[in-house]
């Protein structure tokens, strides 16, 4: 019997096309008479179009069309259209010009005339809050269910703002567990600190470029997407057209962290366009077009008080954070970080408290861990600073903290399928030295403070419910089709070995089919919120189960005995108390294919999402053609965790950081592909490094524009920014409530990364939190030197 | 006129090959024509559009101007030498390796591969109010966004502004400085020769340069003097990333050192002032010194009294002081 493939190093197929080169990504695609968009982009955070003049722009030689506001659909406050006449923020794109090249569409770009008129902007939330602050948008600050309101908070909440004590009026949201003011009581020490982390952009390798053309009535899009059977969900609901009139052809994207879940609305520009001029239309979008229309992590300015009794144990966690909400739809970071905050250190009692003000920056969406990532790498030297003050070892301090299996967490109060995150924490502890390493805590060797860091990171990590579907063809092959994205994670390939695994077939028997929506897929998760290892290792079990099923029924029908009289293996199915009866797959398929009705997939399961339907009538007759929905059960939340552990130098002469080490241990279940999960669990680490020491979000609080908006100057992390020795370990514990065990693990390493620098720079200053980040070398050095800091407690966007 | 960003208008391209068909061409532009060298600045501005110039004249063609040679009196690098050929290079790592040393850690290999080393010298600052377009001093305009009681600033200078308060971004100048290199300019009246200190225009003189080369003059050669071959240097660059960044500061120095003793020394910061700075009186301190911590603590003081701080770049005052003090202390190992 073939070798089991979960927990197997296998190059997924796109691996050769990568590397070569010879991978097309959106941008690398042409049709017949294609022709590029530009964009023309805001120059002001906020202002209304008074007047387009594009005659002169019109008249250029190539220029084949405008597409403006008044082209595309309504879209309703707060949502976000793709064209704007009344821009929220710097960069917001306001029209469209066609040409037959991109030199002449930019001409034509500058060639229009056109008025703005300023309208009032706010960039940071308590600008906002404070009375007669202004707001980011015409109708309001923020959202109260599903009202767009105004809160102000009176002059009395602002009164210790100068000495940088968060504000804290009135909040939009809350939720608590408990007494904290009993919790409080109980605490023998109480840490109450305002923290400020930055908003920063996604800024994946490829930036969302579009091509899109109509053909027949139909809509073919080449974008640049996570997801790409939701991403022609999305498509259709924003147009308002049949799914099935639309081809989404996504086969490979070059990172979106959160920003192209199901694509992104500007991806409807070129379609429209196309549309209108009956042109194929490109749209490339630029690095700079990126830093605008490419969403950000929302920024948090956070009051957080922490009780801890002298065990240790946290009785009370009160948070009140204010999060930068860009300018649309309904930012949610600041509060679901409070309930990360709850499962990573289960306070007794809890109270969360915030809003999410609307803010003329460009707009935020999930980002790798959103809410998580920040509030962990926000909170854990505070968690060492407790440590330090009760004598207790940092990372003990943790693991008295850290939930239990039948942890309930969250407002409310949620149970979660599995949790090993102590024996991660000591699995950590071990290949990090950590006792070891501690002896050097503080050591000044020349100009250079050694600090020991460690953070504990959980996130979301599945789903459950989908559609998986494959077909064994007369060749023989398992052909698995596979709805999800190609993000670079490897998962559309390695969730398919759990179809193979059941079927015991090589993995050179299957072939996996992606990217293309047009080739038959199933109902299927969004590539997002870690989701889809968990759940389409579900998807493709159940139609593994299900393909091996059906032939059993086959064999038994034309071999004799029954359905369990038989297994699967290497491609064949066989009489298991007399191996050599039997059929090959390829028999089989023919087989089902002259048999038909539900083994050919001319009958269709009457539980399958109608995109599953859809596509097994499109496969129908031309195999074994298997389709199942995952019913397996599933009580509570999943969520992975990663602990990580660094070691750095700070150099008290200029206020640098090095990383010298760092250790990544994942509590994500079953190990499906060793290879790619260190990829995961390092990438993500790396992220959340650049977003504790590098990464900058910078506009000027007179003007409203943006200046960390290339890669140069957002400075994101580099290879040469992290140490040569890195290494992650997974502890393969299966989560009992899926049949594979596998987890995600995509977003938890942000947090990790991120919040073992934070507590490792925190312990290199002797136990001082900056409490901001990035920790860039400025904010150090100040800190060292005792000049006056450079920032204000409680700017933000510096 | 709309505005649009990253994408390189049409221009009249030349690709002269010999120095004298360069400088005429650009004598007939004026104003209107540019240098293009390696690129990695001029592109920049290109497709932004911001900087628009009617022709452009490339460089490429220029074999003259390429390669390291010995001369009697020490080493001749051509203008269009890549960074990556100056710090490949053997000798210049065994006699000169502050400069070796500083090459080597500009921006990225990709970028040490195309970027020159006349390239490098001659760049534009990144003060991102002008490199976005906004109509300050240096742009022609009548001020300077960048210095204002909230303006985004940590990058700018603390000493040597005149209205203008970037930042000279290259990190070979200092090092050429503390070499005492001499840079060899070719216009239409001939060649001239300057200090490499003196090649990096001050705001107070002419706000819209950040060297002294005139329209139609090209820096043709640097020349590094023997004098200062295999004397003590130290080179160090404080980045908020380690490749792909523009240093916050920059530090070089060469000290001859006898019998334990600094018998003449030359420092060079950049990253404080619109120009290089080259800090006299820290080199006359130390002078007749032996190196040492306090030596360093000294001179930093020293190098910092004038530093006054913008808004967001305070940290930048003890910055100096500790680069300075750890290039004087360097011997000491």
């Amino acid at each position: 019997m073939a070798k089991k493939l979960v927990g197997q190093n296998i190059s997924p197929p796109d691996l050769y096309a990568k590397i070569t080169g010879r991978a097309k990504y959106a941008e690398d695609f042409r049709a017949d008479g294609m022709v590029f968009a530009k964009l023309l982009l805001s120059p002001m955070p906020h202002c209304r179009v008074k007047r387009i003049d594009a005659s002169k722009a019109l008249a250029i030689e190539g220029v084949l069309g405008i597409l403006t506001a008044e082209d595309i659909p309504d879209v309703d406050a707060p949502g976000e259209a793709c064209l704007t006449m009344e821009p929220h923020y710097e960069g917001e794109p306001v029209l469209a010009v066609a040409a037959v090249d991109e030199t002449t569409a930019a001409d034509a770009i500058e060639a229009i005339k056109i008025d703005f008129e300023p309208l009032p902007f706010v960039l940071n939330p308590l600008d906002s809050l404070k009375p007669n602050g202004p707001n980011g948008r015409l109708e309001g600050n923020t959202m109260v269910g599903r009202d767009i309101v105004t809160i102000k908070w009176t002059e009395e909440d602002f009164a210790k703002a100068p000495e940088g004590t968060l504000p804290m009026g009135e909040p939009s949201a809350e939720w608590s567990v408990g007494d904290v003011d009993d919790g409080f009581a109980e605490a023998d020490l109480i840490i109450d600190e305002t923290v400020v982390h930055q908003s920063l952009s996604h800024h994946p390798m490829e930036p969302r470029t579009t091509l899109a053309y109509w053909q027949n009535g139909k809509l073919y899009m080449h974008t640049s997407t996570q997801s790409v059977a939701r991403t022609r969900v999305a498509i259709a609901s924003m147009l308002d057209m049949d799914s099935d009139k639309i081809v989404v052809i996504g086969e490979f994207c070059g990172g979106g962290f959160g920003s192209k879940i199901a694509g992104g609305v500007h991806m409807l520009i070129p379609a429209l366009f196309s549309k209108k001029i009956k042109r194929p239309v490109m749209m490339r979008i630029n690095r700079y077009e990126e830093n605008y229309i490419g969403r950000a992590r929302p920024g948090f300015q956070a009051q957080v008080k922490i009780g801890f009794r002298a065990d240790g144990r946290i009785t009370a966690l009160d948070m009140y954070i204010l999060g930068d909400g860009g300018p649309y739809g309904r930012s949610g970071d600041n509060m679901s970080a409070g309930s990360t905050a709850s499962l990573a250190y289960t306070p007794l009692n809890q109270r969360h408290r915030g809003v999410a003000v609307y803010t003329n920056t460009p707009p935020k969406s999930a980002q790798r861990g959103p809410g998580g990532a920040q509030i962990i790498g926000m909170l854990e030297p505070f968690m060492d600073k407790a440590a330090r003050k009760l004598n207790i070892d940092r990372l003990e301090l943790r693991r008295i903290n850290a939930p239990d299996g039948d942890v309930r967490f969250g407002p409310n109060q949620t149970a979660l399928t599995s949790v090993f995150v102590r024996e991660a924490i000591d699995k950590g502890s071990e290949i990090f030295d950590w006792k070891g390493r501690l002896t050097r805590s503080g050591q000044r060797k020349g100009s250079k403070v050694t600090g020991i860091g460690v953070g504990v990171s959980p996130y979301t990590a599945g789903s459950s419910g989908f559609d998986g579907l494959l077909i064994i063809r007369p060749d023989g092959k398992v052909y698995i089709h596979q709805g999800i994205g190609n993000l670079g994670t490897h998962s559309v390939a390695d969730t398919a070995r759990a179809a193979a695994d059941v079927l015991g077939v090589s993995w050179n028997e299957v072939e996996i089919v992606w990217g293309n929506t047009s080739n038959h897929m199933p109902w299927s998760s969004i590539q997002a919120g870690s989701q889809t290892t968990f759940a389409h290792t579900r998807a493709n079990h159940a139609v593994g189960t299900e393909a091996k099923r059906l032939l059993q029924e086959i064999a038994a029908r034309d071999l004799g005995g029954s359905p369990e009289d038989y297994d699967t293996a290497d491609g064949r199915v066989y009489r298991l108390t007399s191996p050599s009866t039997g059929m090959s797959f390829s028999r089989a398929a023919i087989r089902a294919m002259e048999l038909g009705g539900r083994y050919s997939g001319e009958e269709i399961a009457e539980d399958l999402n109608d995109m599953t339907k859809t596509a097994v009538a499109g496969l129908a007759g031309n195999g074994l053609v298997a389709a199942a929905k995952d019913k397996y059960p599933r009580e509570g939340r999943v969520q992975s965790w990663v602990v990580g552990f660094a070691e750095v130098e700070l150099d008290v002469e200029t206020g640098h950081v090095d990383i010298v080490k760092y250790t990544a241990v994942a509590d994500c279940g079953t190990v499906l592909h060793p290879r790619s999960l260190g990829g995961q669990i390092l990438g993500g680490s790396i992220q959340g490094m650049g977003i504790a020491r590098s990464q900058k979000w910078v506009f000027d609080p007179v003007w409203g524009v943006s200046f960390a908006k290339r890669f140069y100057t957002a400075r994101p992390p580099g290879i040469l920014d992290v140490p040569i020795d890195m290494d992650w370990a997974a502890l393969d514990i299966p989560d009992p409530q899926t049949p594979v065990g596998a987890k995600g693990i995509g977003e938890p390493p942000v947090g990790a990364g991120s919040a073992a620098l934070t507590s490792a720079i925190a312990d290199a200053l002797g136990g001082k939190c900056l409490c901001r980040t990035p920790l860039t070398a400025d904010v150090i050095l100040a800190e060292i030197e005792g000049r006056s800091p450079a920032y204000n407690p409680l700017d933000l966007h510096v | 006129m709309a505005v649009i960003r990253d994408m390189i208008p049409a221009f009249e391209l030349f690709q002269p090959t010999t120095v004298e068909d360069a400088i005429s061409i650009l004598d007939r532009y004026g104003e209107d024509g540019w240098v293009l060298s390696g690129g990695l600045d001029s592109f920049d501005w290109f497709k932004d559009r911001i900087k628009r110039p009617a022709a452009v004249v490339d460089l490429v063609n220029l074999d003259s101007l390429r390669g390291i040679r010995s001369t009697d009196d020490g080493i001749e690098i051509g203008a269009l030498t890549t960074i990556t050929d100056v710090v490949m290079h053997p000798e210049l790592a065994l006699n000169y390796s502050v400069l070796t040393d500083a090459a080597s850690g500009v921006a990225t290999p990709q970028i040490r591969n195309r970027g020159t080393l006349g390239g490098n010298l001659s760049q534009d600052t990144r003060c991102w109010y002008y490199r976005g377009g906004w109509p300050c001093y240096r742009a022609g305009g009548n001020t300077c966004y960048a210095s204002g009681p909230t303006a985004m600033n940590r990058e700018h200078c603390i000493m040597g502004s005149s209205r203008c308060v970037a930042v000279n971004p290259s990190d070979l100048a200092p090092a050429l400085i503390a070499l005492d290199a001499e840079f060899v300019i070719q216009g239409t009246r001939g060649t001239r020769f300057v200090d490499a200190e003196d090649f990096f225009m001050r705001p107070s003189i002419d706000i819209e340069r950040m060297t002294i080369l005139k329209p139609a003059e090209l820096l043709t050669k640097v020349r590094l003097p023997v004098r200062w071959a295999g004397s003590h240097f130290y080179f160090e660059k404080i980045e908020d990333r380690k490749a792909w960044d523009f240093a916050l500061m920059t530090v070089a120095s060469a000290m001859r050192i006898k019998e334990g003793v600094i018998e003449e020394a030359r420092l060079s910061v950049n990253g404080v002032a619109p120009y290089p700075v080259r800090l006299g009186s820290a080199e006359s301190l130390i002078q007749g010194q032996t190196p040492s911590d306090n030596l360093g603590i000294k001179a930093g003081d020293l190098a910092i009294a004038k530093a006054q701080p913008l808004r967001h770049n305070d940290f930048k005052i003890p910055m100096m002081r500790n680069l300075v003090r750890r290039a004087v202390r360097s011997p000491e190992g």
